[in-house]
């Protein structure tokens, strides 16, 4: 299975959904999904793929191909920092 | 007295171990019928206490969406099914002009403790170094009134009290003040807990407070009996819809009773043995506010948690304070029946209360046995009372010495 699959099976499966609702194109605002499920989505793919998933890129996760990017750069140990930059230049981060 | 606001209460909501709904709770309780058994939820064969008042048959997916359920621990589960039917049986209804006014006080004492223990056995056992996040929201002690407040709307006064067996019946009696001194027009109040935890049962072991009573669990608790062991933990929530009388009469609600007097007080003595003068001072806080004789009280339920020493203290307490009228007031403890529900049993005990009150009808102390010297007061043994009940009062006595005492009377 391929990190996009797995992906959508993980936010699938958090976000209590019927299978083929979360596509490779889908948004989080389209599926519902608040800065709290995000967090718990990265929780669960971090468990998954066994990886520490930054939290300067994590707060910026938007839509299912930010997460496949992201986590594809991640676990192959490519450079992550534009995705810093991109995270730093939008601050809406979860608030306590 | 003109410009006083009265609060009466509109509705109440039950889901303890002797019923998941207010009527079932009180037709067992005057069965004279514990819900104490051998735990159930986990294995508790290496404890030395097996016992408790838990839920029975409880499926949380019964009741909620896969996706509210992994935001709610189990004591936030509890306090929302006890809000469900406190607001349904009191039919109310809330415009959106009043949501401001419309407010949630609970109260625990242990909060998310199913979750502490399960993310600590994860962190410490299983060496997990992620732990969940939905931790923290479903631990944290203000989830229940949040989750109450998210699921009815309420944007006015909220607030989660946290003073161990006293916290609901603080939280009513704050609530209570919110709307009688014009901060609230309703409130839903009462108190949640499900401690029921290997942690916590271990720890509470340690306290050596807990009857073991393994042989027979139902019998395990018997306050005020002279061969009274000591107490039993329990789970549930309750919750009670106050409402200020002029908009309850507006609407032709049912008024179950008055909620007209709040005591509290604190001991500053010792943080696990109760006094005699702390106590006091706190029911005759709720007799004067009520403007109430100690003579015209016709039933007391008592915190009698079934410990040697609480349930002599709180019978010291009593005569303290009703003099000659101590021998004549009926007193009971529920707690033989529903356990001890931290946080959550001044409002599981109030329910019962105003019960006694709406049908005439005072529970028994179960499991009593014989007279101790100490405690020769009419406890109302075994066997429920037919009496009409005018004005009683429901006792809260928690570890740390803060005490909370609820006076309520019949209305109209």
């Amino acid at each position: 299975m391929n990190i996009e699959d797995k992906v959508i099976e993980i936010i699938t499966r958090e976000q209590h959904l019927e299978d083929g609702v979360v596509k490779p194109d889908s948004t989080f605002a389209e599926l519902g999904i608040d800065s709290l499920d995000g967090v718990n989505i990265l929780f669960a793919l971090e468990q998954e793929f066994k990886i520490d998933i930054p939290d300067s890129i994590a707060q910026n996760m938007r839509s299912v191909s930010q997460v496949v990017d992201a986590l594809t750069r991640v676990i192959e140990g490519r450079d992550v920092s534009d995705l810093v930059a991109m995270a730093k230049a939008d601050s809406s981060a979860p608030s306590s | 007295m003109p410009g006083v606001r009265r609060v009466v209460i509109t509705g109440i909501g039950v889901f303890a171990s002797p019923g998941k709904e207010t009527d079932t709770f009180f037709c067992n309780l005057l069965s004279a019928r514990s819900a104490i058994r051998r735990i159930q939820q986990w294995d508790p064969s290496n404890l030395s206490v097996q016992i408790a008042a838990e839920v029975p048959d409880y499926t949380p997916t019964d009741f909620f969406p896969l996706k509210r359920l992994d935001l709610l621990d189990r004591f936030t589960q509890f306090g929302l099914l006890a809000a469900r039917e406190a607001v349904k049986s009191s039919g109310i209804e809330i415009s959106d002009e009043e949501r401001t006014r419309f407010g949630v006080v609970m109260g625990t004492g242990m909060g998310g403790a199913g979750t502490f223990d399960d993310t600590y056995y994860n962190l410490y056992a299983k060496n997990e170094t992620r732990l969940h996040p939905f931790t923290i929201p479903k631990v944290m002690h203000n989830a229940v009134t949040s989750q109450i407040c998210m699921e009815y709307g309420a944007q006015g006064p909220a607030l989660a009290v946290c003073t161990a067996c006293s916290s609901a019946g603080h939280a009513i009696g704050e609530a209570f003040h919110l709307i009688k001194f014009g901060m609230a027009d309703i409130m839903l109040a009462g108190g949640s807990d499900a401690p029921i935890t290997y942690g916590m049962i271990r720890s509470w072991e340690s306290v050596r407070v807990l009857a073991s009573g393994n042989g027979d669990p139902s019998r395990a608790c018997r306050p005020f009996s002279a061969d009274r062991e000591g107490m039993v933990l329990g789970e549930g929530a309750a919750i009670l819809v106050l409402e200020e009388w002029e908009r309850a009469r507006r609407r032709g609600a049912k008024v179950y009773a008055e909620l007209a007097g709040y005591g509290l007080s604190s001991d500053a003595g010792h943080i696990t043995q109760p006094s005699v003068t702390g106590p006091a001072r706190a029911i005759r806080m709720a007799l004067d506010e009520a403007g109430a004789n100690p003579e015209d009280v016709d039933y007391i339920n008592a915190h009698g948690t079934g410990t040697r020493l609480n349930d002599a203290v709180e019978t010291q307490v009593i005569k303290e304070v009703f003099k000659d009228h101590a021998r004549r007031v009926a007193i009971s403890s529920t707690k033989s029946m529903h356990g001890h529900v931290m946080g959550a049993t001044g409002a599981v005990e109030l329910a019962a209360t105003v019960m006694a009150i709406e049908r005439g009808m005072i529970p028994p102390t179960a499991n009593y046995t014989r007279p101790d010297p100490e405690c020769d007061l009419d406890y109302v043994p075994n066997e429920a009372r037919q009496q009409e009940v005018n004005v009683a009062v429901s006792n809260s006595f928690a570890f740390g010495g803060l005490n909370a005492v609820l006076l309520v009377r019949r209305f109209g």
